[in-house]
C-alpha cells in the first residue's frame, strides 16, 4: 500500500488540473454448511486502482487490475482521454469541482480478528449452528454461513491528500426452511439478504447471538408453516428493527440521494418524489422522526472517516423533528445542485463499491434516533395491529413513493395484547404520507444496528454496503394483507 | 488474450501430487462505461479487469480462491501458483463435501466473436449530435468480455465476445419517458440516430392528457421487454431442482398440479440461441436446450452438479444458483400489427420496474408499471397512464389469464453490470393477458 503514492506520482502526467488514485485491496472468505454438509470454502483477493483525471473542464475515470507503474500510466492515459472527450459535453465544468484536501486514516474496531481463528474452527462453528437448527422433521433445509471481508483502501490526490482506511466486515446468517401441510416457510436470523452485518471481528457473532440462534430460527419457521395467513385490513403496524432497516433504506435513503434528485439515475434506479425546494421546510414525517447520517456509529456496516471523493465524514441530521434538512449527496452533487438551489448542503457520502467503479452518491449509515417508548407500551397502545419482523420482499416505484414490502414473520395484536402468529405478512403505502403516520418511536432498548451488503444502484451497477440502525417504530392505519394461499 | 489464458492454464492446471484435479476459471473484460444525463456526459469510465479462480480437489475435498490478475503473464502465473500452493495446504482443514461433483468427460469448446464498436469519442459525438435538445439519460457499456475454463485433465473452454449495449430514456417531464436500447456487435451511428428519432415520435404520445387508473383487474398487453421482466423474476427461484425439492420453488404449485399454465406456454433454457457461455465454472458444458415448460406442463428442472448428487439425478450443466441464463419463451400466433385490436380496451405496458415476489408459494409478483404505458380504447391509444403498482400471480397471468402471445420473440440481453458485464439474455414475445391486477 505505501508504494501507491510513489507510483501515482510517478505515473501521473504533468500539467493536469487534478488527479486522484484510489487503490483497493479486498480479501474475503465465504463459508457455508447446509444440512450438516460443508460446502467448499471460497476466498477472494481483489486488488486494483481507479484513476480519476479532471482537465480542461472534463472528467475521466480508468480502472485497472494492473497495479504496476505501467498499468497506472495506461490508466492515466485512458482517464485523460475520456476527460478530453467529455470536456465540451459534460454535465458539469470540472474546473469548478470541489477538491477536498485531507490526510488521515480509519480502522474498523476489531476486538477478535477472524484471521486469528483457523478454517477448521470456523467450519466447526458453522456445523454446530447448522446442527442446532435440526429441531423437527418439518425442517427440510438448514444453512449456517459466514462471510468475512478485510478491505484496505488508499486515496491519494494531486493536492497531496492521503487517506488510508481499513475495514473488517462480518456477515453471519442462519436459514431454516419448514415444510408441512403442503406449505413451505423460510425463516432467517435477520433476513435472507443479511440484515445483521457489522464491522468488527468474531465479536460480531456475539452481538448477533449467532451461536445460540439456530433453534429460535428453526422454531419460528415451524410456527410459521402452521400459522394462518396474515389477514387483510387497515391496522397499526409495529415494525421491528430488521424491517425498519428496509423501510428506512427504500423510502428515506434512496429518495434523498442527491444524484437521483439531479436525474442521474432516471434510466435505471429511478428518480425521486423529493425536489430541491423541499429541503429545510418539508414535513417528511411526524415530529417524532429524527434521521441522521452516522458514519461514526459503533460497529455499523458503512462507517468510515472519508468518502471516496476525499471529504471528511461527520454526523449530520437528515430529518430533524420530521422536517427534511439536507440530501444524501457528496461534494460534487452539492456543487451541481447549488446552481439550482444556492446554499443546499449535503454529507460526505460519495462512495464506490470497489476499485473498478467510480464513486456516486450512496446512503452509507442512515439511522433513526431512539425515542422514549418501551416495546410493551407500544404493544399496549395497539387496539388492532401487527408486529412485523425481518424483510422478505421489497418493491417501490421509481420515484420512491408507492411501496409494497413483505416480512417473514408477523404477530397480531388485539386490544393491546400479543395474539397469534401469521405468515406472509405484507403492507403497502406511499412514502410521502407513511412517515407522517409514525406515532411512537421505541426507546434505546429496542435499538439495533443492522445493514445490508446488497444496496444496488448506479450505471455501471454497484452493490454496496450500507448500515441502518433503528428502534422499533409504530405506524397508524397501514394497509396490511397476506398471501394468496 | 486467448494465448495468455492458454499459457496460464498450462502453468497452473498441471497434475500435483496432493490433488486429484486442478481447475482454472477465468473472466476478463475491457469496458467503456459512459453515463449520460440531459444528453451530456455524467461519468466516463474505462475498466480493465481480469480474474482467475483456481480450485484444487482431492477426494471429496475442494478449496477455491479467486484473485485479480494484472495481465502480466509471468506475474499472474506466479500469483496463481502461489494461490494453488496455499489451497493445497488448506485442503486438509476442509471438511468432506458429500455433494461434490466434477465432470467426467473432457469437452472442449471455443467461441470468439469480434465486433465493431464505437470509441468513446464517437459515442459522445453521436449523443451530442443526434440527441441534442432532448432530455436523454442513459448508459453505454461496450467492449470485450471473456469467460474461460481449464483443468488438469486437459479440458479447455473459451468464450469471448465484443459487444455493446446502449440503454437510454428520452424524458418529457417528471417521470414521463420513453425507454430505448440499442445492443449488438456492429455499431452503426445512423441506426442509433434512427432509434432516437423514433423515440422522439413515441414521446409525443406522452403529451396526451394522462389517465389515472383505479386499482382493479385490467386487460393488458405486455411488450416483449415487460414479459422479459416477468420471466427474469420467475428465473429467481422458479426453475432450480433444489428449490423444488425444498418446497421453495415459485413454480411448486404447477409441479404439484395445483395450478395450470396455459398450453400456449413453452419455456426453454435455450443455450444455443443465447449469448452466455456453453460452460460453467466447474467445467460442465450445457446442452443446446433444456425444455423447462412444454405446452404449459413442467418438463424439467435446472440441476446443478451439487443437486445432481444430493437428489440422485443427472446434472444439466447449470451453475450453482440453478437459474437460467438464456431463458426463452416461444412466440405465439398473434401478429404484432393486431396487438391493439386484440387488446381492444385496456393497458399497453411497455416496461415494468422493481419486481419482487409478494407470495413465493403462489408465484405472486408485485412491481410497478414504468415509462410509456398507455390506456387503449377500441384498439386506439388514447392516454398515457400514471405509474401503477401491480400484484398478481404469474400462474394466473400465464395460465387462465393468457389470451395470446405475439408471433415474434425478441431477445433482450441483460444490461446488468454488477461486478462485470453480464452475458445472460431473455427471449420473449409480447403477451395479451386478461384480469391483470393493479393494486395501488
Amino acid at each position: 500500500m505505501p508504494r501507491i503514492t510513489a507510483l501515482a506520482q510517478s505515473a501521473a502526467p504533468k500539467g493536469l488540473d487534478f488527479w486522484s488514485v484510489r487503490h483497493v485491496i479486498e480479501s474475503a472468505e465465504r463459508l457455508m454448511v447446509r444440512n450438516d454438509v460443508a460446502e467448499a470454502p471460497s476466498r477472494d483477493r481483489d486488488a486494483g486502482v481507479m484513476v480519476c483525471v479532471q482537465h480542461g473542464g472534463g472528467q475521466g475515470f480508468a480502472a485497472t487490475s494492473n497495479v504496476s507503474e505501467h498499468g497506472l500510466r495506461q490508466a492515466f492515459a485512458q482517464a485523460q482521454s475520456l476527460a478530453a472527450a467529455s470536456a465540451a459535453h459534460s454535465v458539469f465544468d470540472f474546473r469548478d469541482a470541489p477538491r477536498p484536501r485531507a490526510t488521515g486514516s480509519f480502522t474498523s474496531a476489531n476486538q477478535r480478528p477472524v484471521a486469528l481463528t483457523t478454517l477448521a474452527e470456523r467450519f466447526d462453528l458453522l456445523k454446530t449452528v447448522c446442527a442446532s437448527a435440526r429441531i423437527s422433521s418439518e425442517i427440510v433445509d438448514r444453512t449456517a454461513s459466514l462471510w468475512t471481508t478485510h478491505t484496505e483502501q488508499v486515496l491519494v490526490t494531486s493536492d497531496d491528500s492521503h487517506m488510508a482506511q481499513t475495514w473488517d466486515f462480518v456477515v453471519p446468517n442462519i436459514t431454516a426452511v419448514a415444510s408441512a401441510n403442503g406449505d413451505t416457510q423460510t425463516r432467517t436470523s435477520a433476513g435472507q439478504y443479511n440484515g445483521f452485518c457489522q464491522q468488527g471481528g468474531m465479536e460480531v457473532l456475539d452481538r448477533a447471538g449467532f451461536t445460540q440462534d439456530g433453534p429460535r430460527v428453526a422454531r419460528e419457521a415451524v410456527e410459521l408453516v402452521h400459522a394462518a395467513n396474515c389477514p387483510t385490513g387497515v391496522m397499526d403496524v409495529l415494525l421491528m428493527p430488521d424491517q425498519m432497516m428496509l423501510q428506512i433504506h427504500e423510502s428515506i435513503g434512496h429518495p434523498l440521494e442527491l444524484d437521483r434528485i439531479l436525474g442521474d439515475e432516471r434510466n435505471f434506479a429511478g428518480t425521486s418524489f423529493v425536489t430541491l425546494d423541499m429541503f429545510g421546510s418539508y414535513d417528511y414525517g411526524s415530529p417524532l422522526l429524527n434521521v441522521s447520517f452516522a458514519p461514526d456509529q459503533d460497529h455499523e456496516f458503512a462507517g468510515f472517516a472519508f468518502d471516496d471523493d476525499g471529504t471528511a465524514a461527520q454526523q449530520a441530521w437528515i430529518i430533524r423533528h420530521g422536517i427534511l434538512q439536507r440530501p444524501l449527496g457528496g461534494s460534487l452533487s452539492q456543487a451541481r445542485a447549488q446552481s439550482l438551489r444556492p446554499g443546499l448542503g449535503g454529507v460526505a457520502t460519495t462512495r464506490s463499491c470497489n476499485w473498478n467503479r467510480a464513486p456516486i452518491d450512496r446512503m452509507s449509515n442512515l439511522n433513526i434516533t431512539p425515542g422514549d417508548t418501551t416495546l410493551a407500551q407500544m404493544v399496549a397502545s395497539m387496539e388492532l395491529g401487527i408486529v412485523l419482523r425481518t424483510n422478505a420482499s421489497w418493491s417501490i416505484d421509481d420515484s420512491r413513493n408507492k411501496f409494497q414490502f413483505g416480512c417473514e414473520w408477523g404477530q397480531i395484536v388485539r386490544n393491546g395484547q400479543l395474539a397469534e402468529i401469521v405468515k406472509r405478512p405484507n403492507y403497502r403505502g406511499i412514502s410521502a404520507g407513511f412517515w407522517r403516520s409514525l406515532t411512537m418511536v421505541g426507546d434505546a432498548s429496542t435499538f439495533q444496528v443492522m445493514g445490508t451488503p446488497y444496496c444496488g444502484k448506479g450505471e455501471p451497477n454497484q452493490v454496496i454496503r450500507v448500515g441502518h440502525a433503528s428502534p422499533a417504530c409504530l405506524f397508524k392505519d397501514v394497509s396490511v394483507f397476506g398471501g394468496a394461499a | 488474450m486467448q494465448s495468455y489464458f492458454q499459457q496460464l492454464a498450462a502453468a497452473v492446471c498441471t497434475p500435483v501430487a496432493s490433488a486429484d484435479r486442478v481447475t482454472l476459471y477465468f473472466t476478463a473484460e475491457a469496458s467503456d462505461f459512459l453515463r449520460f444525463n440531459h444528453a451530456q456526459v455524467r461519468q466516463a469510465t474505462h475498466v480493465d479487469q481480469r480474474y482467475g479462480t483456481v480450485s484444487v480437489i482431492a477426494g471429496q475435498k475442494r478449496a477455491s480462491s479467486s484473485i485479480s490478475l494484472g495481465g502480466d503473464l509471468i506475474a499472474d502465473t506466479s500469483d496463481l501458483l502461489a494461490e494453488r500452493t496455499a489451497l493445497l495446504a488448506q485442503l486438509p482443514l476442509v471438511p468432506d463435501d458429500a455433494y461434490l461433483l466434477l465432470p467426467d468427460a473432457v469437452v472442449d469448446t471455443a467461441r470468439s466473436a469480434t465486433g465493431t464498436l464505437p470509441t468513446p469519442q464517437q459515442l459522445i459525438a453521436a449523443v451530442a449530435g443526434h440527441a441534442a435538445g432532448s432530455d436523454l439519460v442513459g448508459f453505454y457499456a461496450g467492449g470485450s468480455v471473456v469467460r474461460a475454463f481449464a483443468d488438469s485433465r486437459g479440458q479447455r473452454n473459451w468464450h469471448s465476445v465484443e459487444s455493446f449495449h446502449f440503454d437510454w430514456c428520452l424524458y418529457r417531464e417528471k417521470d414521463q419517458a420513453v425507454k430505448c436500447s440499442y445492443a449488438g456487435t456492429d455499431w452503426q451511428t445512423l441506426e442509433f440516430a434512427r432509434r432516437v428519432a423514433e423515440a422522439r415520435t413515441r414521446l409525443a404520445l406522452l403529451a396526451l392528457p394522462p389517465k389515472s387508473l383505479s386499482p382493479g383487474a385490467y386487460r393488458v398487453y405486455f411488450s416483449p421487454v415487460a414479459v422479459a421482466e416477468l420471466l427474469g423474476t420467475l428465473a429467481w427461484g422458479g426453475f432450480g431442482l433444489k428449490d423444488l425439492k425444498t418446497g421453495t420453488s415459485t413454480l411448486l404449485l404447477t409441479h404439484q398440479g395445483k395450478a395450470t399454465l396455459s398450453p400456449k406456454l413453452m419455456l426453454t433454457e435455450a443455450t444455443a440461441e443465447g449469448i452466455a457461455p456453453r460452460f460453467q465454472s466447474d467445467g460442465f458444458t450445457k446442452p443446446d436446450a433444456v425444455a423447462l415448460v412444454r405446452a404449459g406442463q413442467m418438463a424439467a428442472s435446472l440441476t446443478s452438479p451439487r443437486s445432481a448428487v444430493e437428489y440422485g439425478v443427472p446434472t444439466n450443466g447449470c451453475g450453482v444458483g440453478e437459474s437460467p441464463e438464456s431463458l426463452s419463451m416461444a412466440p405465439g400466433t398473434l401478429p404484432e400489427t393486431d396487438v391493439l385490436q386484440t387488446l381492444h380496451t385496456g393497458v399497453y405496458i411497455s416496461n415494468l420496474h422493481y419486481l419482487n415476489y409478494s407470495d413465493r408459494q403462489a408465484c405472486r409478483m408485485t412491481g410497478m408499471t414504468r415509462f410509456a404505458c398507455f390506456w387503449v380504447e377500441n384498439g386506439q391509444i388514447v392516454a398515457p397512464i400514471a405509474v401503477m403498482r401491480f400484484d398478481d400471480s404469474f400462474l394466473r397471468m400465464f395460465g387462465p389469464g393468457l389470451v395470446a402471445l405475439t408471433n415474434h420473440a425478441e431477445q433482450v440481453p441483460a444490461d446488468g453490470t454488477y461486478g462485470a458485464r453480464q452475458l445472460q439474455s431473455v427471449t420473449a414475445p409480447g403477451a395479451v393477458v386478461e384480469g391483470f391486477v393493479l393494486s395501488l
